[in-house]
């Protein structure tokens, strides 16, 4: 970006630099190699993350707890400083003028910290005043998003008498009266009843059709592929995959699951077929699944590629030992499938 | 790569920045400040009975009953009013940082939404202690009719109203400072034994029921009373009220107390920026 200003200077071949490119002035976020190691800790938190953040980008962060997500949401909402490396939000830079990253960017944090001494009308109003939004501007937002929000009802309620649902969204609103470039949401579904789960995710995507970039750090996989465009998997410190969610499940795992309902026929013994469908050819395991339904045994079958052209070997098989293939459901892996496959443990 | 990740919003990047007239962060400081006398004001009553109770009956047990029953000098009310009046802005001052730094930074979070607004973290601090300060000289104003009322007459010069404003306005600075440094370093899980470890040697030998200078006979608690700044406020207050009392100079106090002051508030801030930056 520095580069800029001498322009004459710039070789061809430094201008296509994806690096270069990537920098022109879009990212909402902008992370460089950054690192955090608390005082006293055998090791960083954040062990170097670098990535980027589009304009108008639903992005999500999806890790286990710990793995360095409120870390690195902390240092660019100006309230954790980093070790090293470098963090810009909406072009500025959170380390070096803090004061002016914290006008352009709005924080919706894990738990409630909503000023109990306010009400909720006055929660939106003092929070627009502290960023210097005018009188009669605040008063029109205020009542525009407590609308919006399903919070007209009881603007006068206090924070203590809302449901955790409500609260979240007073903090959603709250966060939005100063119009932020960037709204940050810190595990913004935890504790929320599926209802509320909804809502907020309507939410989201409203606020992604007007533009505003959000950043949303999640442990929930349905979350981070249903809301964002493009999802951080992080764990250790350290970025493992930064993908759109259909890339990196696509990319990541080679294996795909059928799910087959068997009736092994007069006589049949499931064990038998088991052991029948794990010799086909690609075929890596075979599971059996709870009990048997009404309609016969199932399986789960793990397979390498695509799933569909196991189908006939595997009715085959069956049919061969005297059963036969009732259903078939071909799995598609998810977000958890691809966090098991590069990290080797389960999400939660 | 996906149409997702190249979306843009043409504008949307310095939306808030391009549309907000400026706004300087000491306007900020006092959209924060106007928060917090908002919400004391709207619980005024409450504020004055939580102030004013522990100095009245202080008032009313050392200066009226015991001068009454013959145990103290009638004179003594010329000692005990000036105390008592620092006494309030200083603890006034101290319980206002405190407690709610405490419970902010622990329990509730509430702070956040500041630490969150755009102006620099140590002024946040600074709006507390300011805040704070006014609450103690509030308690401190409210001790001239409480004191009128119940000991008929209180020591009082006009000549030098402004020096007293000035060093009530001082010693609730002080009390502020102090809390902001138990408020930001003392953990939660503490802070009951800690109040009580520090607020009463602070209430007595910070020199509001004594004039300093008489304890040269107990050499020890002279020195002692010396540490706490609250003396210096006492004394001050004693000089510019009731100047016949043998009390500490006043400009010694004045220096003694705006140096107290200094070093505090750089401590306090250090505790408070340690406190809300990770």
């Amino acid at each position: 970006m520095g580069r800029t200003g001498q322009q004459g200077n710039i070789r061809p071949d430094v201008a296509l630099l994806p690096d270069t490119v990537a920098l022109s002035g879009d990212a909402a976020v902008e992370v460089t190699e950054l690192v955090k190691r608390y005082p006293k800790a055998p090791k960083d938190s954040l062990a170097g993350v670098t990535f980027q953040v589009q304009r108008g980008e639903v992005f999500g962060f999806l890790g286990p707890n710990g793995a360095g997500k409120t870390t690195t949401i902390g240092i660019l909402t100006t309230r954790i400083r980093p070790s090293s490396g470098r963090a810009r939000v909406a072009g500025v830079d959170v380390v070096a003028d803090p004061v002016g990253a914290r006008r352009v960017l709005g924080v919706v944090p894990q738990q409630n910290n909503l000023d109990r001494s306010l009400s909720v009308r006055q929660n939106l109003l003092f929070h627009a005043s502290y960023h210097g939004v005018p009188r009669a501007r605040r008063r029109r937002m205020a009542d525009e998003l407590l609308d919006q929000f399903g919070l007209d009802d009881r603007p006068g309620g206090r924070p203590d008498d809302f449901s955790g649902g409500q609260i979240q969204r007073m903090m959603i609103a709250r966060a939005l009266m100063h119009a932020p470039a960037v709204l940050f949401l810190d595990e913004p579904s935890t504790g929320l009843d599926p209802a509320a789960r909804l809502f907020l995710w309507e939410k989201v995507s409203e606020l992604r059709a007007q533009g505003t970039t959000v950043v949303i750090t999640t442990h929930d996989m349905d979350e981070a592929a249903t809301l964002s465009d493009r999802v951080a998997i992080i764990d250790h410190g350290t970025l493992l995959a930064l993908d759109t969610p259909d890339a990196l499940v696509r990319g990541m795992t080679s294996v795909r699951t059928l799910d087959c309902t068997v009736d092994p026929g007069p006589g049949g013994d499931p064990a038998v077929i088991g052991n029948a469908l794990g010799s086909i050819e690609h075929v890596s395991e075979v599971e059996p699944l709870d009990e048997p339904g009404g309609n016969g045994w199932r399986f789960r079958i793990y397979v390498e590629g695509e799933a569909a052209p196991f189908v006939a070997p595997i009715a085959h098989a069956i049919g061969d030992l005297g059963g036969r293939l009732n259903d078939v459901r071909l799995g598609e892996p998810n977000l958890e499938d691809v966090f098991i496959h590069l990290t080797g443990r389960a999400l939660r | 790569m996906t149409s997702a990740s190249t979306t843009t919003a043409p504008g949307a990047r310095s939306r808030a920045v391009e549309d907000l007239p400026y706004w300087g962060p000491w306007r900020t400081g006092l959209a924060i400040l106007r928060r917090d006398i908002f919400v004391t004001g709207r619980e005024f009553p409450i504020f004055l009975a939580q102030v004013i109770l522990q100095p009245l009956f202080l008032l009313f047990v050392f200066g009226k009953v015991l001068t009454e029953l013959g145990y103290a000098r009638p004179g003594y009310q010329q000692v005990l009013f000036p105390g008592l009046v620092a006494l309030a802005a200083v603890l006034t001052g101290l319980q206002s940082t405190a407690l709610p730094l405490v419970i902010e930074f622990s329990y509730s979070n509430e702070i956040e939404d500041r630490l969150l607004a755009p102006l620099p973290i140590g002024a946040v601090a600074v709006e507390k202690v300011v805040f704070a300060a006014m609450r103690g000289c509030v308690a401190a104003a409210v001790m001239f009719p409480v004191g009128i009322w119940i000991l008929g007459a209180i020591p009082w010069q006009a000549s030098t109203a402004g020096a007293v404003l000035a060093m009530t306005v001082l010693g609730a600075l002080l009390g502020a400072a102090m809390g902001l440094i138990l408020g930001t370093f003392v953990p939660p899980n503490r802070i009951n034994v800690t109040f009580a470890l520090v607020l009463t040697p602070l209430i007595f030998t910070g020199s509001c029921q004594y004039p300093w200078p008489s304890l040269s006979q107990i050499r020890w608690f002279q020195v002692v009373s010396a540490l706490n700044p609250m003396t210096y406020v006492s004394e001050g207050l004693r000089g510019l009220m009731a100047p016949g009392v043998p009390h500490i100079q006043t400009w010694v106090c004045f220096v003694v107390a705006v140096a107290y002051l200094v070093v505090l508030m750089v401590v306090g801030m250090a505790g408070f920026i340690r406190r809300a930056l990770g």
